[in-house]
Formats: structure tokens, C-alpha cells, sequence
């Protein structure tokens, strides 16, 4: 359990990753995270949802 | 007119199905815990280790000497802060006439000359008369005495060096000035500053005010968290270490401060938690705000999210009850 | 119901509490076995993941009080335990802003659900206050930065006097017993309240003859 943290963990601990526009900047970490929410949400409502029965 | 339209928002006399509370609540829980187990053991989390005085001391003496100084002389950041540190004249951010800092007052009272600089080294006095003498020719000083050491010394900062342990400036008139900073360099690397300043009047500590204050009157641990991107300008509130997610539910309350009168009043942060406030108090009262209430009724993304019920009711004409 | 003799029953608080209870939420519907037609979208189940996911975080938020602030920094399976918190956390706000734009969508405030929505913002907001104590609590680089920064903006409106983020014992406590409490509460008093009312109905069909018959028409002005 702690050798596979400490083995792929380097991944989020390495250099950070950041989109800039202007004066707006974003990790690249909480853009994913907000484009996974919204993605989730359209999701959620385009899937049909199982067992219509009347 | 307008009907009491409430009895149809509020109960529902149509169609029920079976549906089970119980297992739908465990199964999410079973789900997320899943997830939650995943991500830990794939991600991990972010453990930056803590800076000590010491380490900055070690890393910067010449920036630890030149914050001791501001300490010492009253110039520090936290020395002109205001409430709740001290009373300093005209410090304290206002929100039009008010300023709710200094109606807080000085409750967490700190005397950066005396906390910061010469109540830890009074500690080591004792066994080291050369200090003893500095610190107490220092005390029975005059002000304006002070004044012009520390002034002096200020001067001579900008062309200090430190080689083996030892910080060395250029020749001048600096009184017990010198000998105190040397001391306390020596005393922060050494290790012994981050405890005196901690343990100070008990053994036990869990307030660490003063070594964060003294910190964060530096450059140093500023310059640590520019490569973290977690400076103001930055968007830093919403940031954490490393390529971890961070705390993007913060990007409201950080925007204010990237842009303008925000981005160099002195009264931002004040004015900022106000507006915070005010349209965090929007959010929990939308029920009761016209036009954003009825936001939802005119956008047809509830015709998306109740299609079935709509498909339902309104492709049988003439039908009163749906399904 | 059971008839009892005398003005015992009128004077006991116990059973005015246990009547006005059951009056709220009788049994069936505090653990209702069927739903509304109309519940019939994934969009339904971010409320529950929410809650679930807040059971995660105050369980492993137990388990890493049994062993104190300092465990996760020299323990490999502290540190596993820390991760299970952190991420925990991550998805209930997740679950939890994508619960908050479905019900913003679908206006669930309506029909006397002001409270269900009020309760709900509360419990965003105090989340947030827990989840800032808690990157107080951490005892790393993090913690010091958080700190230093967070006390100007409460500095400057008089919290910062009483609120000293600096202060890790306070912020600790506050994380570990006060605001955790909070929530909860929160939550609760939120959840009963969607067991109360139910689950809002869709805003009325066009073309009315709606399957919400019931006294009024429902008529709505100006749509």
C-alpha cells in the first residue's frame, strides 16, 4: 500500500501544470476537475435512467 | 389572478413507484468508497514539509537578518499591521467609514522588538555576558539613540556577507544593534529561535502566531510558494502544491483580487470579504431574490431533466391525469 | 392511537415531542419506499453521493484522529489514510456543486422548499469553513502558506481577532469537533427536510392537464 503510493504519487508531486489567458491562470489539475463536474452533470442528465416502469 | 399556484409545487398527487432508499444509499456508499480508496492509492495527497526559522535562517541569513532588523525597529509588516497585533496609527482596512479591524481591537498582542528579537535572546543572556550587555545597553537606549543603529545597520544590510557562521557588514556606528542580529542569526540557525519562540511563557505549544508572523514578514517563504503558484496574482487560494487539485470552489473570492480597484487598494481584502458575503448571502436567499428565482423556469433545461414526465403528459391531448 | 387516561398526556413534553415528530415525518415518509414518477434522471443521485461521500470523510477523519495530527507525516499507511480524506473531500464538493446546479435548474425551492435550499447553501458554506481548518490542520509548507495568507482577509474584518488562523491548536479543534458537528447538523436538519416535503415536482406540463391535478390549477402569471 505505501510502495504504490510513493511510486505513482510522483506523478502529482512533480512540477505543476498551468494554463494562463491573460491575466486568468488555472492548474491544470482543477481545470480537469471542472471540466470532469460539468461533463458529470450533462452526463447525468443526457443518460437515460433505467427502469420506466409505469 | 394569480392563483395561490403553491399547491401544485408542493405536493405531488400523481403516480409513485417502488424504490428503495436503503440500498440506493448503501450502494453509493459502497461506490464512493471505491473511488475514494482508488484515487488515494493511485494520487496520493501533497506533504510539503513545513520551513522552519532555522532553514530560512540557513537558506537566507542575510534576508533573516534583514527581517530581524524590521522587527526590531518597528517596520516589519507585522509590526505596522495594526489590530490585532498592536495599535498602530491608522493601520486597519475599512469598509467605507467602518473599519471593522480596528473595532476587533489588539487581542492577540505582539511587540515584534520584544517577541521577535530580544525576550528570546534575554534567554541566553545569561550564560553569554557580550549579549547581556548589548541587549541591556539597548533597552536604556533612547529612542532616537535606537533609531540611528538601526538605521545605520539597515544601511549596511544592503552590503552584508556572510561567511563561516558569520555575518559580516561594512564598518559603522551600529551601538549593540550588531551583536544582537549576529547573535540571533546565529541563535535561528542554530535551531533555538523556533522553539523559544513557540514555548516562550509554557512547555506545551500549539500556537505557532509568532514564527508564522516573523516568516511571513520575510521573502523567503513567499519565494517558496511563487513556484507553487500560490501568490495572490497568481490565483493561489485556489492552488495546491504539486499538480494536486486544489480548492477551485475559491475562484470567486480570488478573482476579485486579480483585478482592478482590488488589485492595489489597501482596503481589498476588507472590501472583498464583504462582497464575499453579500453574494454568499445571495446564494443561501435565491429562493427569495426575483429574477434570479426564476432563472430556472425560463431556461428549458428542466424540459431535459423531466423529459420522461413531460413525454408522458403532454402527448396525450385531452388526458388530466399523466402517468 | 392509543388513548391515555387523564392530562398526564397533555403535560408531557416526551410525547408533545414524539406527536409533533411523528406529524412531520411519519414513518413512511421518513423512510419512504417509492417515489414520484417523475424522479427518472442520474442527475437524482448526487444528493446521496454527497452524503456518502461525507461519511468517507468523517470516517477517515476517525481514524486519523486515533493516531493524532503528526501520524500521516511518518506513516505510510497514515499517509494512505490521509489521501482517503483529502480525496474524499474532493469528490463531496464535486458531488456536491453538481447536486447544487441540478436543484438550481430545477428551482427546488419551490412549493415551501425554501428551507431544503437554504439548509443545503449552509452546509456548502460550513463545508468550506471544514475544509479550510482543515488545510490549517495539515502541519506542513501548505498549512504555514494557507495561514499567513487567510489572516489578512480575516484580519481585516475583525474575525482575525477572534479567529486566529495562526493558532493551530484552535484551528484543530475547530476542524476535528466544532465545524465537523456543524455539518452534520446541517446536513441532517436538510435531509428530513427533503423527506418532508418530498421531492419538488417538475414545473407544470404545457398544454396544462397536468397529472399534478389537485385543487388549484396551478396557473402560473405571465408564462
Amino acid at each position: 500500500m505505501g510502495g504504490v503510493d510513493i511510486i505513482l504519487a510522483v506523478g502529482l508531486n512533480g512540477s505543476p501544470y498551468y494554463v494562463h489567458w491573460g491575466w486568468f491562470q488555472i492548474s491544470a489539475a482543477n481545470l480537469a476537475v471542472i471540466v470532469l463536474m460539468l461533463l458529470v452533470f450533462v452526463l447525468a442528465i443526457a443518460v437515460p435512467f433505467p427502469g420506466r416502469r409505469r | 389572478m394569480s392563483a395561490r399556484r403553491t399547491s401544485a409545487d408542493e405536493t405531488w398527487e400523481g403516480g409513485y413507484r417502488p424504490y428503495d432508499l436503503v440500498k440506493e444509499f448503501v450502494i453509493a456508499l459502497v461506490v464512493v468508497g471505491m473511488l475514494t480508496v482508488a484515487l488515494a492509492g493511485v494520487f496520493s495527497s501533497p506533504d510539503k514539509r513545513a520551513v522552519t526559522i532555522a532553514q530560512w535562517s540557513r537558506a537566507d541569513p542575510i534576508d533573516f537578518a534583514t527581517t530581524a532588523l524590521a522587527e526590531l525597529d518597528g517596520t516589519s509588516t507585522t509590526a505596522t499591521y495594526g489590530p490585532p497585533y498592536n495599535a498602530t496609527p491608522g493601520a486597519g482596512q475599512k469598509i467605507g467609514p467602518i473599519s471593522l479591524q480596528r473595532l476587533a481591537g489588539v487581542r492577540i498582542p505582539i511587540d515584534t522588538a520584544r517577541d521577535f528579537v530580544l525576550a528570546p535572546l534575554g534567554s541566553l543572556a545569561s550564560d553569554q555576558p557580550a549579549l547581556g550587555r548589548a541587549l541591556s545597553v539597548y533597552q536604556q537606549a533612547t529612542d532616537a539613540q535606537r533609531q540611528h543603529w538601526t538605521d545605520a545597520y539597515a544601511k549596511a544590510l544592503a552590503h552584508a556577507k556572510f561567511r563561516n557562521g558569520v555575518l559580516t557588514v561594512p564598518g559603522g556606528d551600529y551601538g549593540p544593534v550588531e551583536p544582537i542580529l549576529a547573535r540571533l542569526v546565529a541563535f535561528a540557525r542554530g535551531g533555538g529561535l523556533d522553539g523559544a519562540l513557540v514555548t516562550h511563557s509554557q512547555f506545551y505549544a500549539t500556537d505557532y502566531t509568532k514564527p508564522l508572523l516573523f516568516m511571513a514578514d520575510s521573502t523567503y517563504l513567499q519565494g517558496l510558494a511563487q513556484q507553487e503558484h500560490l501568490l495572490g496574482g497568481q490565483w493561489g487560494m485556489t492552488n495546491e502544491t504539486g499538480n494536486f487539485p486544489g480548492q477551485s470552489w475559491l475562484w470567486l473570492y480570488t478573482f476579485w483580487y486579480q483585478i482592478s480597484p482590488f488589485k492595489t487598494s489597501t482596503n481589498a481584502d476588507a472590501l472583498i470579504w464583504a462582497i464575499m458575503a453579500i453574494l454568499t448571502l445571495a446564494l443561501i436567499l435565491v429562493p427569495f431574490i426575483p429574477g434570479i428565482r426564476s432563472i430556472p423556469r425560463r431556461l428549458p433545461l428542466y424540459r431535459l431533466i423531466w423529459r420522461d414526465y413531460y413525454r408522458s403528459v403532454e402527448h396525450q391531448p385531452g388526458s388530466t391525469t399523466g402517468a | 392511537m392509543t388513548v391515555t387516561a387523564g392530562g398526564s398526556e397533555k403535560r408531557s413534553w416526551t410525547a408533545a415531542v414524539r406527536r409533533a415528530g411523528l406529524r412531520v415525518l411519519p414513518p413512511e415518509k421518513l423512510l419512504p419506499d417509492e417515489q414520484p414518477v417523475y424522479v427518472a434522471s442520474w442527475v437524482y443521485v448526487f444528493g446521496v453521493l454527497t452524503v456518502a461521500a461525507l461519511i468517507i470523510v468523517i470516517g477517515s477523519g476517525v481514524v486519523l484522529a486515533l493516531k493524532g495530527p503528526a501520524w500521516w507525516h511518518v506513516s505510510s499507511v497514515g499517509l494512505f489514510l490521509n489521501s482517503v480524506h483529502l480525496w474524499s473531500v474532493e469528490l463531496f464538493f464535486f458531488f456536491m456543486v453538481v447536486h447544487l446546479w441540478a436543484k438550481f435548474f430545477m428551482a427546488a425551492w419551490r412549493g415551501r422548499r425554501a428551507m431544503t435550499w437554504v439548509t443545503g447553501a449552509v452546509a456548502f458554506v460550513v463545508s468550506i469553513g471544514a475544509a479550510f481548518t482543515g488545510y490549517l490542520s495539515q502541519q506542513n509548507f501548505a498549512s504555514q502558506w494557507v495561514a499567513s495568507q487567510a489572516k489578512d482577509g480575516l484580519n481585516s474584518v475583525g474575525i482575525g481577532a477572534f479567529f486566529n488562523v495562526l493558532d493551530f491548536g484552535q484551528m484543530f479543534t475547530w476542524h476535528v469537533v466544532l465545524l465537523p458537528l456543524g455539518i452534520v447538523a446541517v446536513v441532517l436538519a436538510h435531509v428530513l427536510l427533503v423527506r418532508k416535503h418530498g421531492v419538488v415536482p417538475p414545473f407544470p406540463a404545457r398544454d396544462s392537464g397536468t397529472a399534478v391535478s389537485g385543487d388549484a390549477m396551478g396557473e402560473r402569471d405571465g408564462r
